[in-house]
């Protein structure tokens, strides 16, 4: 099998063309950076709205529990059921398992900023939104990217089922690779999601380290 | 009076009669004379792991049930992988299988190019394994390219054949092995000059993903099987396969050589005559539609229906 699997990758044919490797990867990257996005784009301003205002905590709390335990192949083959086959139903399943990470990452770094600097930046008179922007997502912002780097490892993991319907990304060598019964091929997915999401974790880790303030005032 | 009188002891003894008969009939009474003594008196039935198999393992063991048989059931045991082994160790005695791929998986190489051929195949095959089949039912579960009733109509469809002249506007859709198996594009290519502009990967094995998407439009054709209870239900058109690109896979009970004796294959002979393909999804319409009946109910219901019952 791993025979198989090597000799899949050695073959130059399996480098060109649009079910190549490189097509494939670049498939996978663009549903995972579509559906982490999407998620980006809903979560924050509510992660941001909960973690200043204190509101919607517990509510927050469960719906984000709730979209945890969703089970994603279920609920994209849901919709393709009721939509039809097509990009929006594995994006939606994507969306739904990115959303509570950064969810989790925006209120919890957001809440957790000490609450004598935020009475000291409204008592030198700075409104709610500069105290957001200037106070409270600098300080946040660790947090942030840890739960944006949560959201992106699980969704470049997931980002596989897309090939059950009728796309492509890594997902097509372990679809097709199981059909066929050619465990090589479905080696070489596995392989390549998996060296995908360690290098996205590693450069989101470096990245993360980088824009921590405390180490940036150790730096200066 | 006595004219009177007659026609009524008739009828009273009628109903004695088909009383006592469905005495016999009932599966926990004593088994019948004659049964119990017949060599093999207990026969373990088992099935495949999916619906349609269990449907006609229970078809074969309310049978012999009903013929006086002690029957133990393992249903859903596993793939051919699993059941043929156990065929011939005697773990189990009977399972439903299909003529084509049960040949295919004894014989990779053996000759599918036609029902007859498969059948005529299938004993010698079976043989090596110390195993035998009855009589194939008419019953057949294969693949098949099915088209909307609308593009049956629009370019006058009958086969494959008349598929391929519209080549270019066609999308099809299947699981991702018919895309390379012999028996998928390459073999519909070779056979027909079929080669879709596009192929749609579906990972449902013809189910209803991709029944959704030939409904849609979003396909043109798509690889269903023709037991399929979308077929009737959508009114889809499964298009003739003149030259036997997919192999013939009849309904065929499958048994430990000498483990079977006159009367069960008998009665397992009259559920083959009677089982057509309409019949099968009839019955895989019974347990996965919406009346959700299980089984052994759809089974019973079933044979009684054909009178196959307490004979």
């Amino acid at each position: 099998m791993i025979n198989e699997m090597l000799a899949y990758f050695a073959d130059a044919a399996n480098w060109s063309g649009s079910a190549g490797i490189p097509a494939r990867l670049g498939e996978h990257l663009w549903y995972s950076l579509l559906a982490v996005l999407a998620a980006a784009v809903i979560a924050f301003p509510v992660g941001v709205f909960i973690g200043h205002t204190g509101t919607g905590r517990v509510l927050l709390v469960s719906a984000s529990n709730v979209l945890r335990a969703l089970p994603s192949l279920g609920i994209m083959t849901l919709l393709v059921l009721l939509m039809g086959i097509g990009l929006l139903p594995p994006l939606a399943a994507l969306v739904l398992i990115a959303i509570p990470p950064i969810l989790a990452g925006v209120y919890a770094g957001v809440a957790n900023v000490e609450p004598s600097v935020v009475d000291a930046a409204r008592a030198i008179g700075m409104k709610d939104s500069r105290i957001i922007l200037q106070v409270e997502l600098p300080l946040a912002l660790p947090l942030i990217l840890g739960g944006l780097r949560g959201a992106i490892l699980q969704v470049v993991a997931t980002a596989t089922i897309a090939a059950y319907v009728n796309l492509g990304g890594l997902g097509r060598y372990i679809f097709d690779g199981l059909a066929l019964y050619d465990y090589g091929e479905v080696l070489v997915g596995a392989v390549l999601v998996t060296a995908l999401a360690l290098v996205l974790d590693g450069l989101l880790a470096l990245l993360v380290k980088a824009l921590s303030p405390a180490r940036r005032a150790i730096a200066r | 009076m006595n004219k009177m009188k007659l026609p009524f002891i008739a009828a009273l003894s009628v109903v004695a009669g088909s009383l006592i008969l469905s005495g016999c009939s009932n599966p926990t009474a004593a088994p019948a004379p004659g049964a119990s003594s017949a060599a093999g008196g207990t026969v373990t039935v088992s099935s495949a792991d999916f619906t349609e198999s269990e449907i006609i393992g229970n078809l074969y063991a309310e049978a012999l049930k009903d013929k006086g048989y002690t029957v133990e059931t393992k249903f859903r045991i596993g793939s051919r992988e699993a059941y043929i082994p156990a065929l011939a160790d005697g773990s189990i005695d009977l399972i439903p299988d299909y003529t084509g791929n049960l040949l295919l998986a004894l014989d990779a190489k053996a000759d599918v190019s036609s029902p007859e051929s498969i059948v005529s195949a299938l004993p010698a095959a079976l043989e090596s394994k110390k195993l035998t089949m009855l009589t194939p039912a008419a019953a057949e579960d294969k693949d098949a390219v099915v088209v909307t009733r609308a593009t049956a109509d629009k370019w006058s469809l009958k086969s494959i054949e008349d598929l391929a002249a519209h080549n270019d506007e066609v999308v099809m859709a299947g699981p991702p092995e018919f895309n390379k198996r012999p028996v998928g594009l390459p073999g519909l290519e070779k056979n027909y000059g079929f080669v879709p502009s596009k192929f749609e990967p579906i990972s449902d094995g013809g189910g209803p993903a991709t029944v959704k998407a030939l409904l849609d439009g979003k396909v043109t054709a798509a690889n269903i099987f023709t037991t399929s209870t979308a077929i009737p239900a959508n009114d889809l058109v499964v298009l003739e396969d003149p030259k036997n690109n997919f192999p013939a896979q009849q309904v065929v009970p499958v048994a430990a050589a000498d483990k079977l004796d006159a009367n069960a294959v008998q009665a397992l002979d009259a559920i083959s005559a009677k089982l057509s393909t309409e019949e099968l999804i009839k019955l895989n319409e019974q347990v996965s539609g919406s009346a959700k009946v299980e089984p052994k109910q759809a089974a019973i219901t079933w044979l009684t229906e054909q009178g196959l019952l307490g004979n």
